[in-house]
């Protein structure tokens, strides 16, 4: 049972440069993530609800399912 | 041979009526459904409300082959708001929340369509009822799991499965999908809802949802929730067909994490048909177990099985990568759609490697990665303590659907599905399910059908008596199959006789 969690992590199946291709998209992204993060919290007083934290307490679901 | 995967998202959303005191859940989202209903039938394409039929429903059966007399079924209310759209969804109001089931979707990018078709759906019912009420109020409406006081509400899935398959089999595997697929299903919470805890044992986990469930398998889905659920109500033919009806999962605002939850999901269950996994992960505790995963934000935590060995959930999941691969090459993946269950597995692997290497890796596909990364940027952006209640307000906001307050819609989650089609599927059924039928025979002669369900339709045409016409057969009435006669039937006498001939 050991041996086969050692091994659990599957062979990359695709070719290099498909993984290659992959990789600038994927920090790209990131950076897209970080700069709307960025934007959205330059002017998250204005998105929050006002009286946030009332609402949180005021927040009751009763009755699911 | 696997049967197709089938598949729907039953989403009951949190709401809440702002701005009149004291809210009844139950009159808020009844008027929340009338309004979008209404709004439909002023308009001039409108289609007039068609009730849901009750027929079909036995939610009291159990897949283990006994009736439950001493465990909770739960009871249909059949007095409450109830429509069906003409894209084949059901709309609502289930005990105390709006629920939007989508219509059955023959893969798991329909799945994503359809689900983000049901928010805008939801988006469009809150500016119906702010029109209808008071200035000042307004009903607004989460797409999340929890109030964060210990009341949960589900986003349920559905997979068609053939009946031949022992239910043991089911369970065993499922349980090990499901309490591990919470590394990238999870929509994540701040806190924790397990009596005896607080947010000072646990400040946030990945699931909104494992902390409500307290058995293995059962048949309730509000009470002492089993982590697989048994009722047995396939709503197609009962000689041929289970559907799996899956409790454990969260709504997610991520697409990814949507197409993930369900495509897994499909892939793993076709692997149980056809036989495809040879080994069992019987948890020592699957409850414990769900539990732990979902607090280990590491995600390196050792789950123990019953032989005494250890596994994490990566290296679960992982190996039920490693199998659906191997089955995808010996067998094919027509069960859950050739390429977009390629597309799963390519999907699968990024994200687990992502979480494996650097979860913020991961931040546009997995909710509670995402979630967390606001928190994080927002807390240290204010110099603000993590326990800040502040926190978890930005945590609901997540989920909040109305288009100006939603976080989640701002923090730059990738999308696998554009504006367009996502606006298309609002009024249009999946082309390839019986949800064709349903929805296009809605869109055309809505005024000739009195009821509508998962497995019929309900006909008046002004003859001697109704006339039902049964859909037991989930992937009948599909496009290809339909279609034409769809389009060259004038008139739903016309559609009932040809029918019938």
């Amino acid at each position: 049972m050991a041996e086969r969690e050692q091994k659990r992590k599957p062979a990359p199946a695709r070719e290099t440069e498909t993984v290659e291709e992959d990789a600038p998209a994927r920090s790209e992204s990131g950076e897209k993530i970080k700069a709307e993060l960025d934007d959205l919290l330059d002017e998250i007083d204005e998105v929050l609800e006002s009286n946030s934290e009332d609402f949180v307490k005021s927040y009751i679901q009763k009755g699911g399912e | 041979m696997a049967v197709a995967k089938v598949c729907g998202i039953e989403t009951e959303y949190g709401i809440v009526l702002r701005g009149a005191g004291e809210s009844n859940p139950v009159t808020a989202s009844s008027m929340l459904i009338n309004a979008y209903v209404a709004g439909l039938a002023a308009a001039a394409s409108g289609t007039p409300k068609v009730a849901w039929d009750f027929e079909d429903e036995s939610p009291g059966n159990d897949a283990r082959g006994f009736s439950a007399d001493d465990s909770m079924a739960p009871e249909v209310d059949t007095h409450l708001v109830n429509a069906v759209l003409t894209s084949g969804a059901r709309f609502y109001v289930d005990h105390a929340h709006p629920e939007l089931s989508t219509p059955e979707c023959r893969d798991a990018r329909q799945a994503v369509v359809w689900d983000r078709a049901g928010e805008v759906v939801m988006t469009r019912a809150m500016e119906a009822a702010k029109r209808m009420l008071p200035p000042g109020q307004e009903v607004v409406v989460h797409k999340n799991n929890s109030d964060g006081k210990g009341n949960s509400y589900g986003c349920h899935e559905n997979y068609l499965m053939d009946r031949a398959v022992p239910f043991h089999r089911i369970v065993v595997h499922a349980t090990a999908h499901f309490v591990t697929r919470q590394v990238f299903c999870g929509a994540g919470k701040v806190g924790s809802e397990v009596p005896g805890t607080s947010g000072a044992d646990v400040h946030y986990q990945l699931s909104q949802r494992a902390d409500f469930f307290e058995a293995e398998v059962g048949l309730e889905t509000t009470l002492k929730r089993p982590i697989v659920n048994t009722r047995d109500e396939p709503h197609a033919d009962p000689q041929k067909y289970r559907r799996l009806h899956v409790i454990v999962g969260d709504a997610n605002l991520c697409e990814v994490a949507t197409f993930l939850k369900v495509g897994t999901t499909a892939i793993v269950l076709a692997m149980v048909e056809d036989d495809q996994l040879p080994r069992d992960f019987l948890f020592r505790s699957p409850v414990q177990a769900m539990r732990a995963v979902s607090t280990d934000l590491t995600l390196r935590r050792p789950i123990e099985l019953v032989d005494g060995t250890t596994v994490t959930a990566l290296g679960v999941q992982w190996e039920l990568l490693e199998r659906a691969r191997k089955y995808a090459d010996e067998r094919g993946l027509e069960a859950v759609g050739e390429d977009v269950g390629a597309q799963v597995l390519r999907r699968w692997e990024e994200v687990l490697t992502g979480l494996e290497t650097d979860p913020t890796s991961v931040a546009g596909q997995v909710d509670w990665v995402a979630k967390k990364g606001l928190i994080d940027a927002w807390v240290q952006r204010q110099g603000a303590e993590p326990s800040d209640p502040r926190v978890a307000a930005l945590a609901l906001q997540y989920h909040d659907l109305r288009p100006e307050r939603c976080l989640a819609r701002r923090v730059g989650l990738e999308r696998l599905v554009d504006d367009a089609e996502v606006e298309w599927a609002v009024d249009s059924p999946p082309p390839d399910t019986r949800a064709y039928f349903r929805g296009r025979c809605l869109q055309r002669f809505a005024r000739s059908i009195v009821a509508a369900n998962w497995d019929s339709i309900v006909f008046d045409v002004g003859r001697e008596s109704l006339r039902r016409v049964p859909m037991m057969e989930p992937t009948r009435g599909t496009r290809a199959h339909v279609g034409r006669l769809l389009d060259e039937c004038d008139t739903p006498a016309e559609l009932l006789d040809r029918l019938g001939s």
